[in-house]
């Protein structure tokens, strides 16, 4: 990234507090436009929080979050963002229809007015084989074709920014394998992509960046076979507390 | 002489009641859908209790400046009492120091406690809650009807002038806010026109029971059909058939509207648990001959389009 070239994402000395505990501390992070960056860690590692905090939707501490220059707290630059949270089931009690879940990806700051056949939806629905299930419940779908609702939702909108937090839980092999070759194709057309994953998986072809926290600290920035080796199942948020801020050395 | 439904439909006395009747059967289920969908079923309840204690204190407020009829102003209290309420708990539940269910507990006892002890201060007792609490239809007036009329206006153009932006809020909170949709005002959107509602429809169906009338058409809508929009649609028609058929029901036969109602939507949810299986073997038989079923999923994950 040059030096006068805005960032896609920039992060500067982030902090964030759960229930009076520390899980980011002093977390600095800049992510250029078309990059496809993996954010790794174990367990309570805290990747997670860094991710809701780089889209907006956990409040911080300390330090600050831009998104293309402008901070993230405005609600008008989270048009440009597309976003799957993690376990993306909805929370909602009525099944929506999978047409009905992906229109909702067009809205955003201003945008209060969907329309369920807009094209958009039809291509989106097309593009991730779920074209003969836009009218079927998205509860009733198996793990995979409901990560690939989601991920519909999150593109429907044409996103500059796509932030994706463990799009391959619960998701069978040979669908990881389709869903990775979309990042990357979206990243080589300029889509900045940033994957909260456990490891690499599919996407150990096309990641150069990784980024690797450990209780709640980058302890690697650089390519992803440089990175320090971590139990991925290991949980530190299982730590006592007093463990959480100590001092990690790769 | 026995009169026929045409000429009750059209009679002077059951005019007002049938307006309110449709436009409760309207607007009810449009909150409903948005309460069940958040999860807060009983919310409509706790405003219920709330708007009570907004009846209480229109009496004494009436009594203090001698309005005639003393309960004049006993619709514009619960109005306040209800909207307030509802921002309120929006507010607790959103700060989150309190849980959602102690919130609504406490809503309940201080609504109906609020309630009976305002009223006895008013120089009335709890029996002049009665219309209040179970429906009157004796006692709706032409000024109920403008009211009725404006609320559910407000109801149904926010309802579902904003059902998607309400749905995305109610069903992906997360994901509304890194959307930057504003969900703090949304949420409490969606609880003024509970509030509205409940004060809509507490001269017909009574403010225990109006909750009723929200929720159990929603989940009779949901054993039969499928996708939020139609839920939605399925439940107002539901809530239609059901208030006008309650109030048909009781010019003949000698019975509290609101009651008849509210069983009337337990029949519907009944019937639909019946009929579930049935429609559930039609819509899979459906799915299979539009190739419908279940895919493999990666042969069909799109290489060439604009957006992958």
């Amino acid at each position: 990234m040059s030096e006068d070239e805005t960032p896609a994402v920039r992060i500067r000395d982030l902090g964030v507090d759960l229930g009076g505990a520390p899980v980011l501390h002093g977390v600095s992070l800049d992510v250029a436009p078309g990059e496809l960056v993996g954010l790794l860690g174990a367990n309570g590692s805290g990747k997670s929080t860094l991710l809701r905090a780089m889209v907006g939707v956990q409040s911080i501490s300390a330090g600050s979050v831009h998104l293309f220059g402008r901070p993230v707290r405005e609600r008008r630059i989270r048009a440009r963002i597309g976003y799957v949270p993690q376990f993306s089931a909805e929370s909602g009690s009525i099944p929506a229809t999978a047409r009905e879940t992906v229109a909702t990806g067009l809205l955003g700051p201003g945008r209060w007015f969907s329309r369920l056949r807009d094209p958009r939806v039809n291509s989106l629905l097309a593009d991730v084989g779920l074209r003969d299930q836009a009218e079927r419940p998205v509860t009733q779908m198996s793990g995979g074709q409901r990560q690939r609702v989601m991920i519909a939702r999150a593109l429907v909108r044409s996103p500059q920014l796509l932030v994706l937090d463990e799009p391959f839980s619960g998701v069978d092999v040979s669908t990881q394998e389709s869903i990775a070759a979309i990042f990357r194709r979206l990243a080589q057309r300029g889509t900045t992509v940033v994957v909260v994953l456990h490891e690499l998986g599919p996407l150990s072809e096309g990641i150069r960046r990784a980024v690797v926290l450990d209780r709640g600290r980058v302890v690697h920035d650089g390519p992803p076979e440089q990175r320090p080796l971590f139990d991925p199942g290991h949980d530190h948020s299982a730590l006592p507390e007093d463990c959480l801020g100590q001092e990690i050395h790769p | 002489m026995t009169i026929t439904p045409w000429q009750l439909l059209t009679s002077e006395i059951m005019r007002y009641p049938l307006i309110i009747a449709v436009l409760i059967g309207l607007t009810a289920p449009i909150v409903g859908t948005y309460l069940v969908q958040k999860r807060l079923s009983l919310l409509g309840d706790g405003l219920g209790h709330v708007a009570l204690t907004g009846v209480a204190v229109g009496w004494l407020v009436g009594a203090w400046i001698s309005a005639s009829p003393q309960d004049l102003l006993a619709i514009p209290g619960a109005l306040v009492a209800s909207v307030v309420g509802a921002v309120v708990i929006e507010i607790v539940r959103e700060v989150g120091h309190t849980s959602r269910d102690v919130a609504l507990a406490i809503l309940f006892y201080g609504g109906i406690a609020g309630g009976v002890v305002i009223i006895q201060l008013a120089g009335g007792g709890s029996q002049s809650l009665m219309g209040y609490l179970f429906g009157s239809l004796a006692t709706v007036t032409s000024t109920d009807l403008v009211i009725a009329v404006v609320l559910a206006v407000i109801v149904m153009v926010v309802g579902i002038g904003l059902s998607r932006v309400l749905y995305t809020v109610t069903g992906d909170e997360e994901f509304a806010r890194a959307s930057g949709l504003p969900v703090r005002a949304m949420n409490i959107l969606i609880a003024v026109i509970a509030a509205l509602t409940v004060t809509l429809a507490m001269r017909i169906v009574g403010a225990l029971m109006v909750s009723a009338l929200m929720i159990v058409p929603v989940a009779a809508a949901q054993s039969v059909v499928v996708g939020f929009t139609r839920t939605m649609r399925t439940a107002m028609a539901i809530a239609v058939v059901c208030s006008l058929g309650g109030l048909v029901l009781t010019a003949y036969v000698d019975l509290p509207p609101g009651g008849v109602i509210v069983l009337l939507t337990i029949a519907f949810y009944v019937l639909g648990l019946v009929i579930r299986p049935v429609v559930q073997r039609l819509r899979g038989r459906g799915a299979a001959g539009t190739g419908g079923g279940a895919q493999e999923p990666d042969r069909h994950l799109s290489t060439h389009h604009r957006h992958l």
